[in-house]
């Protein structure tokens, strides 16, 4: 009976042996939610993601020429580095629809196909977008922890902002920024927007430059890529030109904003405050934050629903699949 | 106008009081620690009431004021005001519709967000300082789900628009089906909580709206439910909902009404699955400026004869 068990571990080994190897690079529980069921096109080497990458080379170096995949998540970088030390790489899968932790230009050099999440995140995080806005302007954050202080009765809480009516200026018109777009147009609000280039098919007012959109609304939101063009894209001047009453939502990236400048201009009053699901250095989150009551805070939970979560795990898997069957991958990136 | 006396029976904004004060000979209900001290003194001068979501004049007060002719709410539901005793004795009541519809839906939307969407939760965990990566707490998604809208009125179809931008579905209870509505009618609160995942009440708060939101229509509505509450604290049973909400017999749930304000069912503060509000429904600087103009133009009109502005009585 032993000789069979064995038999058997030694079979599925050299079964493993002959898949092609996909390597998880991501924080240790990163498997757990992400993880594809088994499948018969390919092995994952590291099912707890356990040592990290450069770790796991190092007590494991035969290993650095048998990864083809890999499945990596913000904050896990895919750079020149990593892909220096993985010559046989061939896909690299993201969970994310950003792709700003991968070099792109590296990966197509070396003819190094790229997967993300496409838009299944874009509902999501679009509603969450406007869950910010409507947080910060209306205060239900502010107001419940109000109540729950339960000192103050008869309640006398500060009055909120007007949501319907208001001018938006979405920055990023990719499927993100059209889910807010289509959500606050029932609002009756009035839709802006800066991109990298204007969008013929849409009617919106196009703004050439995020200053002038901020001069000319009360709301920026941010559904944008980060790269080099947009870093720090909201810094002072687009902040100030928004003025006391305008409000930053930010579902893109942390450094979409210059940090700093924030704290100050809404510590200062120079803004009247600010929704934030991503931050520069996640997850460190300056604690100058943590006692303004104009600021609502969110620890980049932009897709993360139960539903979202099955429909990634998904298709993480039918990516995998379709690129080991020689299959056109369902949301390349390049 | 100096020598009319007004009666301010709730706290209202700033601009509201200063004005009525101007106008009028106004009497503030909390200056006097006593309301026999006030009626004594004062209640024959006093042809005006001036009231709230959270205040308005019942049967006994009206009594009590003899030259009583005109009963102005800053606010759309007038639950607290004994219309018909106003009827009898030719009181005219206005109140502020339409003006605060906008405000109210988009604080509904507010609501089945930052509910669904655990933000008040997350807000509370960044705070805490002990967000750390790889944290996956998941919350539930609003998009596609489907919005049962208790009272298809102003403010309900208000919510259905906005929600309908969200893809999701619509389905409503009203006292009679809306023939020229698209949404899908159930004809009790039961089958409509049976039949949708958010359960929003829009109703006014009347005998037959008391505690529409039962236990019955909490089970139906089940653990994978939420309830939004816009309406008034009274629609919900509240001691059942708090004991669905402890049991997990239900989601959760979004309330901006209570039964007994400013009271606040203590075990509620225990829960992460409950966003509480202080009857905010209508409260921004914008909103509340224009119903007080509603308030001192019905007022106006009434004193220099001309047809009221939104009169219900």
């Amino acid at each position: 009976m032993a000789n069979q068990k064995n038999n058997i571990i030694i079979e599925q080994s050299s079964e493993d042996n002959n898949l092609p190897k996909v390597f998880l690079h991501g924080p240790p529980k990163f498997s757990i939610v992400l993880q594809p069921k088994p499948s018969h096109n390919f092995h994952i080497l590291n099912p707890s993601s356990h040592p990290p990458l450069h770790e796991f080379i190092a007590l494991n170096p035969h290993h650095a020429s048998s990864i083809t995949a890999v499945v990596c998540t913000g904050g896990f970088p895919v750079n020149a580095e990593v892909l220096q030390l993985l010559p046989s790489l061939r896909l690299v899968c993201t969970p994310s629809a950003g792709t700003n932790h991968i070099d792109l230009f590296e990966c197509l050099r070396r003819g190094i196909q790229v997967s993300s999440a496409g838009n299944l995140f874009s509902e999501d995080v679009a509603d969450l977008a406007v869950a910010l806005l409507i947080d910060v302007g209306r205060k239900i954050s502010a107001a419940d922890r109000f109540l729950r202080s339960q000192l103050q009765k008869p309640w006398d809480f500060p009055l909120g902002s007007k949501l319907t009516g208001k001018k938006i200026g979405i920055v990023g018109m990719g499927r993100i920024g059209l889910e807010v777009a289509k959500r606050l147009e029932a609002f009756s609000c009035m839709i802006s927007y800066n991109s990298r280039n204007k969008k013929p098919l849409l009617s919106y007012p196009f703004f050439s430059s995020v200053l002038e959109l901020a001069t000319n609304t009360n709301v920026i939101i941010l559904c944008c890529d980060l790269n080099d063009q947009t870093r720090h894209i909201v810094n002072k001047e687009v902040m100030l030109a928004l003025g006391k009453g305008g409000i930053i939502v930010n579902v893109g990236r942390g450094a979409l904003i210059d940090e700093k400048e924030l704290l100050k201009c809404l510590i200062e009053g120079e803004i009247g405050g600010a929704g934030l699901d991503v931050f520069e250095n996640e997850p460190h989150v300056p604690k100058e934050f943590f006692s303004l009551d104009n600021v609502v805070l969110s620890p980049h939970k932009g897709a993360l629903t139960s539903e979202s979560l099955i429909g990634i795990s998904q298709l993480v898997e039918q990516n995998l699949k379709a690129f080991f069957s020689n299959k056109p991958l369902l949301t390349p990136v390049i | 106008m100096e020598s009319i006396g007004v009666l301010l029976v709730a706290k209202v904004i700033p601009y509201l009081e200063q004005e009525l004060n101007k106008r009028y000979n106004l009497f503030r209900i909390w200056d006097y620690p006593q309301i026999s001290q006030l009626l004594t003194q004062h209640a024959t001068s006093i042809r005006a009431v001036v009231g709230r979501s959270n205040a308005g004049a019942d049967s006994h007060l009206i009594d009590a004021l003899p030259n009583l002719e005109i009963i102005s709410s800053s606010s759309v539901g007038v639950d607290l005001i004994d219309i018909n005793k106003c009827k009898e004795k030719g009181i005219r009541v206005t109140n502020t519709p339409d003006v605060l519809t906008d405000e109210v839906a988009d604080l509904a939307i507010g609501l089945i967000l930052t509910l669904l969407r655990k933000i008040c939760e997350s807000n509370r965990y960044v705070r805490s300082g002990n967000w750390k990566c790889g944290d996956y707490k998941l919350t539930n998604k609003f998009s596609g789900k489907t919005v049962g809208i208790v009272g298809l009125g102003r403010i309900g179809t208000a919510i259905a628009k906005r929600s309908e931008a969200f893809n999701c579905s619509i389905c409503y209870y009203s006292r009679t089906q809306k023939q020229e509505s698209k949404y899908k009618y159930y004809p009790s609160v039961v089958e409509l909580a049976s039949n949708c995942d958010i359960l929003v009440v829009a109703c006014p708060l009347t005998k037959e709206t008391h505690h529409i939101i039962n236990r019955e229509v909490i089970n139906a509505l089940g653990p994978k439910g939420f309830l939004v509450n816009i309406g008034r604290g009274k629609h919900v049973d509240e001691p059942e909902l708090v004991s669905a909400l402890l049991e997990g017999r239900l989601g959760g749930a979004g309330l901006d009404v209570f039964e007994n304000e400013p009271h606040v069912p203590e075990e509620l503060f225990e829960l992460e699955n409950v966003v509480l509000l202080p009857h905010v429904g209508s409260g921004t600087v914008e909103t509340r400026t224009v119903m007080a103009d509603l308030v001192l133009g019905n007022l106006e009109a009434h004193f220099l004869g001309k047809p009221l502005l939104t009169p219900l009585v």
